[in-house]
């Protein structure tokens, strides 16, 4: 009758779950992960031996209390762990978890997807050794090994300082950070970065941190290439019209993230540009609730908005199902929740202010640059489309696969819309987003179906 | 009153039969609009499975079909690229000695045709396709027939039509049509009225709307095939196959991609489909055992389109009976991708020299009157 499921145990899907549970309903719970705590608060393995503090830095007691309420959830949730959601279709969710196949059935559906890093690719992109700055963060809290023995990070957001903080603490050389913005945009935005003064400290941390302990920070420094025969050997960067090379053997770059909204594509979700991300995202009232009767959304999955905003969203939406429903709930709680997501998206839009997105990363792109590593489309070629006055991304695809691979635009999609939209001198909005289609992620051959 | 813009023929419906038939038309000088509500060659024609074949079609149709082999043949000279067609053979596989014996039933029956077809025993099909399972009790080859990429192939039609000095106006449709005695007259969405003695309908899964425009019913339904492709594989697959009796068909591209097609999903609007969880599982589940090295490799991503069926599986191609001037052609039943150059090469010869120079009568609406006295009517 009422069956409740969650996709997704990170900050929102847990606070979501926890909310709901104390309400006295029994939530499903799905998630990729083998374990809770989404990308940013990724536990390591339980064989692992270093604490929490050096895992998470700042974040840990964070990181501690949101595992602990999923812990806490045991016996009171439905919680399926290591549960790919690949499909959604009539009110049930179809899933895969090791190598088998079943179905979950909803009544209500929260949706907390989270987010990937936002990739603008360079040349030299594919070598090994090349990372995005997720994957490199997860090699050290999951895998407990870094990417190389002297990184460079490049790209911007505060993902940036944070990743390159904790590969140094861990005892990787960090040569240098290299960040696209301009020190005076930083400077600019903190009025706005001053609404949360504890988080903008940290920021500062991070980044004083690096420099007293003697690692180039660069800024307004743009990665031009990577460097390499068989692998990450170096890399050239531009700063002020002068060019640099510093040879290492690792490179984490992204800018920034983007939503993961193919779920909520799939289940019809009305979707509206949003400049601030600079993304096509599903539309969701000031409580989470979406277009689509009985499907909420909450976290970086709908809007890139952090981790502390993504548990505030979590609760928020849990409260809107709650209170459709017909159940009695706090309403001073759920203003509350508001009015500090209100602010925090304040914050964001400073930090949109602090690290600006590199607007000509598009026009310096050359067109021997791979796009879409996948079906490896270049850069060249989705101009070559653009030019026979194709301008929207699906139909772009349709002319030279570009985004049609194993990532299904996950990786490539942010950039390729640039490209088109430099290509054909047209707003990034008007170049459309690309249709979800299932699976969600690959599904294999020979699947069982879960009795 | 807008301006209304005079043409030899509107062409509703820009897949690859209204692409076809524009770019055969202006080659013969004819003042050709064709509409096209989306993108030309974004629907069926675009997202089929991208057979090329001759094989397994039903007698009537292989006069056009054989016709549309040769407009394949040159399709460089045609629409400019090669859309990544390869006469690689096309394998019927037959699970069981009675659908070995329909295989060689339909052989001897297009005998006449000289299509090369050769039925292979289980230790032949072994013996050249080492990759089919062993569920196959044996196949016919026809050697000629091959696959090509839709999504490239279809679009660049209405692209060389549109270089042949056709008009082809994308993202408009026709609103309101009309008969002013002489000449047709449409609406369209972007404001402009065309007029024209001639009126092609080729707007595939909804050509049966057009139709009905002039009164004339047609009992079409719409189905949705299933498709997924695989991430890039090693090239094992050296033929497009599919099975006798329905099933998986299959073909690997040059890349590596496995596409695979099988069973029907679901319309999720009036123009959209989607393959659903249903049929996608059945085929990642039964493809395997009649191609056992797709076990473990992975499906990146599975669609649908929506196709037009009449209930014997044969379109309408032809006049109307109900109004001269206005011809059909619709209700390919997802076969329509090879033979569409050759239907818009008839549809050219009806307009041009007055009658199809391959037979078409099999294909008149007239099969769905209601009154037996509708004969046809001449036009000319």
């Amino acid at each position: 009758m009422n069956a409740v499921v969650i996709v997704g145990a990170g900050p929102a899907g847990i606070r979501a779950a926890q909310t709901l549970a104390a309400h006295g309903l029994r939530p499903c719970l799905v998630d990729e992960a083998l374990q809770g705590g989404g990308q940013v608060y990724r536990r390591a393995p339980g064989n692992f031996q270093r604490p929490a503090s050096q895992l998470y830095g700042f974040e840990a007691r964070k990181a501690g209390a949101v595992h602990q309420a999923l812990d806490a959830l045991r016996g009171q949730i439905d919680y399926r762990p290591d549960t790919l959601v690949w499909n959604a279709e009539d009110g049930y969710l179809h899933t895969l978890n090791q190598q088998r196949v079943g179905t979950v059935k909803y009544d209500r559906l929260l949706i907390a997807t989270g987010a990937t890093d936002r990739i603008l690719p360079v040349p030299g992109w594919t070598l090994p050794g090349a990372y995005s700055l997720g994957a490199a963060q997860i090699a050290l809290k999951a895998q407990g090994c870094a990417i190389g023995e002297q990184v460079v990070f490049a790209g911007s957001g505060p993902l940036l300082y944070l990743v390159a903080y904790q590969y140094a603490k861990a005892g990787a050389r960090v040569l240098a950070v290299l960040d696209s913005s301009p020190f005076a945009a930083q400077v600019a935005a903190l009025p706005r970065l001053l609404r949360q003064p504890l988080t903008l400290a940290k920021g500062l941390y991070y980044r004083g941190w690096l420099t007293a302990h003697g690692i180039a920070v660069h800024q307004g420094a743009h990665l031009v290439r990577v460097d390499g025969e068989r692998r990450v050997e170096a890399v050239t960067w531009q700063q002020g019209g002068k060019r640099h090379t510093l040879a290492c053997d690792g490179l984490a770059f992204a800018h920034a993230l983007r939503s993961e909204t193919q779920l909520a594509d799939l289940l019809g979700c009305a979707f509206a540009w949003s400049a601030l991300n600079r993304a096509w995202l599903p539309s969701r009232d000031p409580a989470g609730r979406s277009s689509v009767p009985g499907v909420y959304l909450a976290g970086d999955g709908a809007g890139i908005m952090g981790a502390d905003a993504a548990e505030m969203a979590g609760e928020r939406a849990a409260l809107a199902l709650l209170e459709d429903l017909g159940v009695a709930i706090d309403a001073g709680r759920g203003a509350h929740l508001q009015r500090q997501l209100a602010r925090i998206q304040g914050f964001r839009a400073g930090l949109e202010d602090a690290f600006p997105f590199p607007e000509d990363w598009a026009r310096q792109a050359p067109d021997e640059l791979m796009l879409c590593r996948c079906e490896e489309v270049s850069v060249g070629e989705v101009r070559g489309v653009v030019a026979q006055g194709h301008t929207d991304i699906n139909r772009v695809k349709a002319h030279c696969r570009v985004g049609m691979g194993r990532c299904q635009g996950r990786m490539c999609g942010s950039a390729t819309v640039e490209i088109i939209a430099q290509a054909a001198a047209c707003p990034p909005q008007d170049v459309g987003r690309l249709r979800a289609q299932a699976p969600i992620k690959p599904l294999p051959f020979g699947v069982e179906v879960q009795p | 009153m807008s301006h209304v813009c005079e043409t030899d023929v509107i062409i509703v419906g820009g897949g690859i039969i209204g692409a076809s038939a524009a770019l055969m038309l202006a080659l013969r000088g004819q003042r050709v609009v064709l509409l096209e509500r989306d993108f030309c060659g974004s629907r069926s024609s675009g997202v089929n499975y991208g057979g090329v074949r001759r094989q397994g079609r039903s007698l009537v149709q292989l006069p056009l079909s054989q016709r549309a082999h040769e407009l394949w043949s040159d399709l460089p000279g045609l629409i400019g690229i090669d859309g990544e067609y390869v006469r690689s053979g096309h394998l019927k596989l037959a699970r069981s000695d009675a659908d070995m014996a329909r295989l060689q039933a339909w052989a001897d029956a297009a005998a006449d045709f000289d299509l090369g077809v050769e039925l292979l025993d289980r230790g032949q099909l072994r013996q050249r396709f080492a990759w089919v399972g062993d569920v196959a009790v044996g196949a016919s080859l026809c050697s000629a027939d091959g696959h090509a990429n839709p999504r490239l192939v279809s679009p660049a039609f209405a692209a060389a039509a549109r270089r042949a000095g056709a008009r082809i106006v994308e993202q408009v449709q026709p609103l309101a049509f009309d008969h002013d005695g002489q000449a047709f007259v449409l609406a369209c969405s972007n404001g402009e009225r065309l007029r024209a003695p001639w009126l092609l309908n080729c707007a595939g899964a909804w050509a049966n709307h057009i139709a009905e425009q002039f009164g004339e019913q047609v009992p079409m339904t719409s189905g949705h095939p299933a498709m997924l492709v695989t991430e890039p594989l090693p090239v094992v697959m050296d033929v497009s196959t599919g099975v006798e009796g329905g099933g998986i068909y299959a073909r690997q591209v040059a890349r590596g991609n496995c596409v695979l097609g099988g069973g029907q999903g679901f319309a999720v609007d009036t123009v959209r489909a989607r393959p659903g969880q249903l049929a996608t599982l059945d085929i990642l589940r039964n493809a395997v055992e009649l191609y056992p090295f797709l076990h473990g490799a992975q499906a990146i991503r599975t669609w649908s389109g929506t196709e037009g069926y009449l209930p014997d599986r044969e379109p309408v191609i032809g006049h109307s009976l109900a109004q001269p001037g206005l011809i059909h052609a619709f209700g390919f039943a997802g076969a329509g991708f090879q033979i569409g150059p050759a239907v818009g090469e008839a549809l050219s010869q009806l307009i041009v020299e007055g009658s199809s120079r391959a037979p078409i009568d099999a294909f008149s609406i007239q099969r769905f009157s209601p009154l037996e006295l509708h004969t046809g009517r001449s036009l000319s």
